[in-house]
């Protein structure tokens, strides 16, 4: 048993500052242990969202040392605990206080995302058939457990702020999960193109790197669904036109 | 009067797990006003931690089973404590219910021919868990999310209910808080679905998150509902033990379906050396042929690993406590062995486990593709909670419903793995359609209760008058786990338990005293406060009735009673509300098994 003492985010929207906090650490703890210990013995009004302990629920989003990280999945051992380890909520999304953030957004943007809708059942009793190649690719998206740290990384919503215009990488692993499902029928291109705003993004690949379930966002996700959204808006006769001109 | 915004709904579900999104989605279906709420964000529910798979005869991988076998197996798990009529429905509607979320978008793990692949679990005959990958729960809930969020219901996130409103009998109402800004919330619903999971945050050791703080079991007490078979507390035999700071964290029964196997500190496999007699024509006979049985091999027999869990957690429990447990008080679960005997062996394990391949490598530095795991018992499942009506149910409270975790019922003194993800379909479907039934029927407003909203109100707010004690509601609760694990836990007698009742005692004036710091903003200390009540009076529920029980049966293990007693057969335990308010044990006799069924059991073996 050591110590360490972490610097923590307190305070709401308007008013705030980081608080120094030294506990006791032990073997195999991760910063949301740390946080709890913390919350029991010195802050019991200490804000933080958590369920699982386990990174498979997505609630403990928060920036560890500047990195945005799931809490439970991030060791002690693994952080530098000569120093302070600083602990903040995500900066994407509103202060609700301390280390919870306002994600509703995320909720109100997927509602508006085309759901899920098959084509007819392949066999008499209802069923379908799908082979499992062909759902490799949208259960690798289905593994997203919406810890939104990859919308609170993408600059398009972190620093654009383009709420209103652009969905964010979130949910165009959704979108494609959609897309990709071997029995959907709808159709999202025009959706993506306009109200989801799939134009603003510029393959920086911040998201990928960040998400915990190492979905590969931009190389399977976005970049297909940018691909088939020009495809289907493509134009032949502006195409004639540019043609023409560079003769 | 305090200040509070009012919301009316003809259906109010509470809890947006697996079992409260299928019965909001089926209420709506009806065509009534649904509202739903969580104490979490949408799509948190513990419900997306399930790993494992859901239970259903959809006979895919092995065409010999059938809704009779599932019964038979679901009521030889329970040890025939089992509601027999709730245990048939759930046969026979799984499948359907399964098959509907495919229809949702649901994207299960195929066979070769393009099917819902099933894999083997403990205390099923066939392979009968559909599934994907270890995160079947995360598939199920994000499928019944999606849906949902489409079918007109509306959602309150991060909202706590903690009180029922009752009026002249029957429920009219619930009361509960935000957590964002603790603002007061009244919701008046001529029907209530409780779907608010368990219990687990009663002992020290579990694999349940802070929310399983028994609400839904005491919302229903309180308001005068009855709770069955509060004595059967499961404990999963794997669960994490090393490092500390994991300890408890779910190691999926799924591991031991691939083929995992159990082995003291002297490379034992134990779990061949007690197989209860029941089981016994159905267990292998050697290392071999239970490693045909997980490699889908029709004429061979179950690896003793696949036993009930409480018996393995049992086993478990017994090695380490005889000096056999490996380094850090657990056993070893070695999955890496089937290198051995199939091809590309690291890449199958972490494709078919690719959670418990992370989780292990990220939390222990363990590569379970190469090493084995450190394992031990941890609290996982309440089989006991709200008694219902089979085929609608309804709690002894008209207008009160419970589905998923808090009924019980289906269960009885043993729940096999993958049989709550199938319940949680099956009889969420069934409160959400004859909740909505019960609403439209009703002729009278959902009115009156007015004083209860104010009790409530000054409840929820008397914790930050009271002076600073130097105690707070995080140790309150630390304590009550500490103790319940050491008086309640696995291995229970008479005199441990008698202790707990005057622990329970003096932690209920602790509870009843706790400060809060800060204001309603997010106070998790103020939410733990408020949780304390509902965790103590679940915990002397669950006391009282192992208190009862002489006999070992089930997960009720009692060291001063190891035998089963025929005559502790014929009953449940019953646990209610005295009209002093005080709680009241009785026993109700099991519900028969018609003439059918018993010949279902009897052809089935
Ligand atoms: C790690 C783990 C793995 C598991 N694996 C499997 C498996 O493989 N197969 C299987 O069949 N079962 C498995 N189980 C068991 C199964 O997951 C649970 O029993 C099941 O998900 C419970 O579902 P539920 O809908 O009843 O409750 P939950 O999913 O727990 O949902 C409860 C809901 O109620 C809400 N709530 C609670 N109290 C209140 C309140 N006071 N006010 C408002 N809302 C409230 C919560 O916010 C939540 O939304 C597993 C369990 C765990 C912990
Ligand atoms: S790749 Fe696109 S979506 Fe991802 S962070 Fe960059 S801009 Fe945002
Ligand atoms: S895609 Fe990855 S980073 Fe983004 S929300 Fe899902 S799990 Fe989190
Ligand atoms: S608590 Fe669930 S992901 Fe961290």
């Amino acid at each position: 048993m050591g110590k360490a003492t972490f610097q923590i985010w307190r305070g709401d929207a308007t008013n705030g500052r980081f608080e120094e906090y030294t506990t006791d650490v032990g073997d195999g703890m991760v910063v949301l242990d740390a946080v709890h210990l913390i919350q029991a013995e010195q802050a019991p009004d200490l804000a933080v969202r958590w369920n699982c302990k386990a990174g498979k629920c997505g609630s403990c989003s928060a920036e560890v040392n500047g990195k945005p990280r799931l809490m439970c999945m991030t060791r002690l051992d693994d952080l530098d605990l000569t120093r302070p380890v600083r602990i903040e909520p995500m900066k994407a999304f509103p202060l609700v206080r301390d280390l919870v953030t306002d994600v509703s957004w995320n909720y109100a943007a997927k509602k508006k995302i085309k759901p899920f809708k098959p084509r007819k059942p392949d066999a008499a009793d209802g069923t379908w058939r799908m082979l499992q190649e062909d759902i490799d690719r949208p259960q690798e998206f289905r593994k997203c457990i919406e810890c939104f740290l990859c919308q609170n990384v993408c600059h398009v919503l972190r620093e654009h702020e383009k709420f209103d215009e652009f969905i964010g990488p979130r949910l165009f692993v959704y979108s494609a999960a959609l897309e990709m499902h071997p029995l959907d029928v709808e159709n999202r291109l025009s959706d993506l193109k306009k109200q989801d705003g799939i134009g603003y993004c510029n393959i920086t690949k911040c998201c990928t790197v960040v998400c915990p379930e190492h979905i590969t966002i931009t190389d399977n996700a976005i970049i297909p669904l940018k691909e088939r959204v020009v495809d289907a808006f493509y134009d032949p006769i502006a195409r004639l036109f540019r043609f023409a001109r560079s003769e | 009067m305090p200040e509070y915004r009012t919301h009316e709904y003809d259906v109010l579900v509470i809890g947006a797990g697996g079992a409260g999104l299928r019965a909001a989605i089926e209420a709506s279906a009806a065509g009534v006003k649904v509202g739903c709420v969580c104490k979490s964000l949408l799509g948190k529910a513990h419900t997306v931690m399930a790993e494992g798979g859901v239970a259903a005869v959809i006979a895919n991988v092995d065409d010999r089973d059938n809704w009779k076998v599932h019964f038979t197996d679901t009521m030889r798990g329970g040890q025939y404590l089992n509601n027999p009529a709730m245990a048939e429905i759930h046969a026979k509607e799984a499948p359907a219910r399964v098959l509907e979320l495919e229809a949702w978008g649901a994207l299960f793990d195929r066979t070769k021919d393009g099917r819902i692949l099933q894999r083997n679990f403990g205390g099923h005959k066939y392979p009968r868990l559909a599934h994907v990958g270890d995160r079947t729960g995360l598939e199920m809930i994000r499928t019944l999310q999606d849906h949902g969020i489409h079918q007109g219901i509306d959602f309150h996130m991060e909202c706590t209910i903690t009180r029922l409103l009752v009026h002249e009998g029957r429920v009219v109402g619930a009361f509960g808080y935000f957590r964002e800004r603790g603002q007061f919330v009244v919701f008046r619903a001529k029907a209530i679905v409780l779907a608010t999971g368990g219990i687990g945050k009663a002992f020290e050791i579990t694999s349940n998150s802070w929310e399983y703080t028994a609400d839904g079991h005491a919302l229903a007490y309180q308001a005068g509902a009855d709770l069955i078979d509060m004595e059967f507390v499961q404990f999963h035999p794997t669960g994490m033990v090393w490092p500390p700071s994991v300890r408890g964290i779910l190691v999926t029964e799924g591991v031991r379906g691939e083929g995992g196997v159990l082995r003291n500190k002297d490379g034992k496999r134990f779990m061949f050396e007690d197989i209860p007699e029941n089981y016994r024509n159905q267990t292998a006979k050697d290392e071999e042929e239970g490693w045909r049985y997980v490699q889908g091999d029709k004429n061979a027999n179950r690896p003793p690993e696949l036993l009930t869990r409480d018996h393995v957690a049992r086993c478990i429990n017994r090695e380490v406590k005889e000096g056999r447990g490996s380094p850090h008080g657990g056993v070893f679960l070695d999955i890496a062995w089937i290198k051995s005997r199939v091809q590309n062996g690291e890449e199958h394990i972490r494709r078919k486990l690719p959670g418990m391949y992370h989780q292990f490598k990220e939390l222990a530095g363990v590569d379970i593709t190469q090493e084995p795991m450190e394992v031990g018992p941890t609290c996982h499942y309440i089989m006991g909670g709200i008694r219902v009506d089979a085929e609608t149910q309804m709690s002894t409270v008209p207008g009160l419903f419970a589905a998923g975790e808090c009924a019980a019922g289906l269960h009885g003194a043993n729940r096999l793995g993958g049989n709550s993800l199938s319940d949680l379909l099956v009889f969420g479907k069934r409160a959400g359609e004859y909740a909505a039934k019960y609403a439209q029927e009703l002729a009278i407003a959902s009115v009156g209760a007015d004083d209860q909203i104010e009790q409530a109100a000054a409840g929820a707010l008397a914790p930050f008058g009271r002076p600073d004690d130097g105690d707070n509601p995080f140790r309150v609760q630390r304590d009550l786990q500490k103790m319940m694990q050491a008086h309640v836990g696995i291995v229970r007698t008479e005199t441990e338990m008698l202790a707990a009742l005057p622990a329970l005692d003096e932690l209920e004036v602790r509870a009843s005293s706790v400060p809060v710091e800060g204001n309603r903003d997010y106070n998790p200390g103020w939410h733990t406060a408020l949780d304390l009540g509902n965790l103590l009076t679940i915990s002397r529920a669950v006391a009282l009735s192992a208190i009862y029980r002489k006999e070992s049966r089930g997960a009720h293990f009692r060291e001063d009673f190891p035998e089963k007693d025929p005559e502790a057969a014929r009953y449940n335990t019953v646990v209610r509300r005295g009209a002093d308010g005080s709680m009241v044990l009785e026993t109700t006799p099991v519900v028969p098994t018609t003439e059918v069924q018993k010949a279902v059991i009897e052809e089935m073996g």
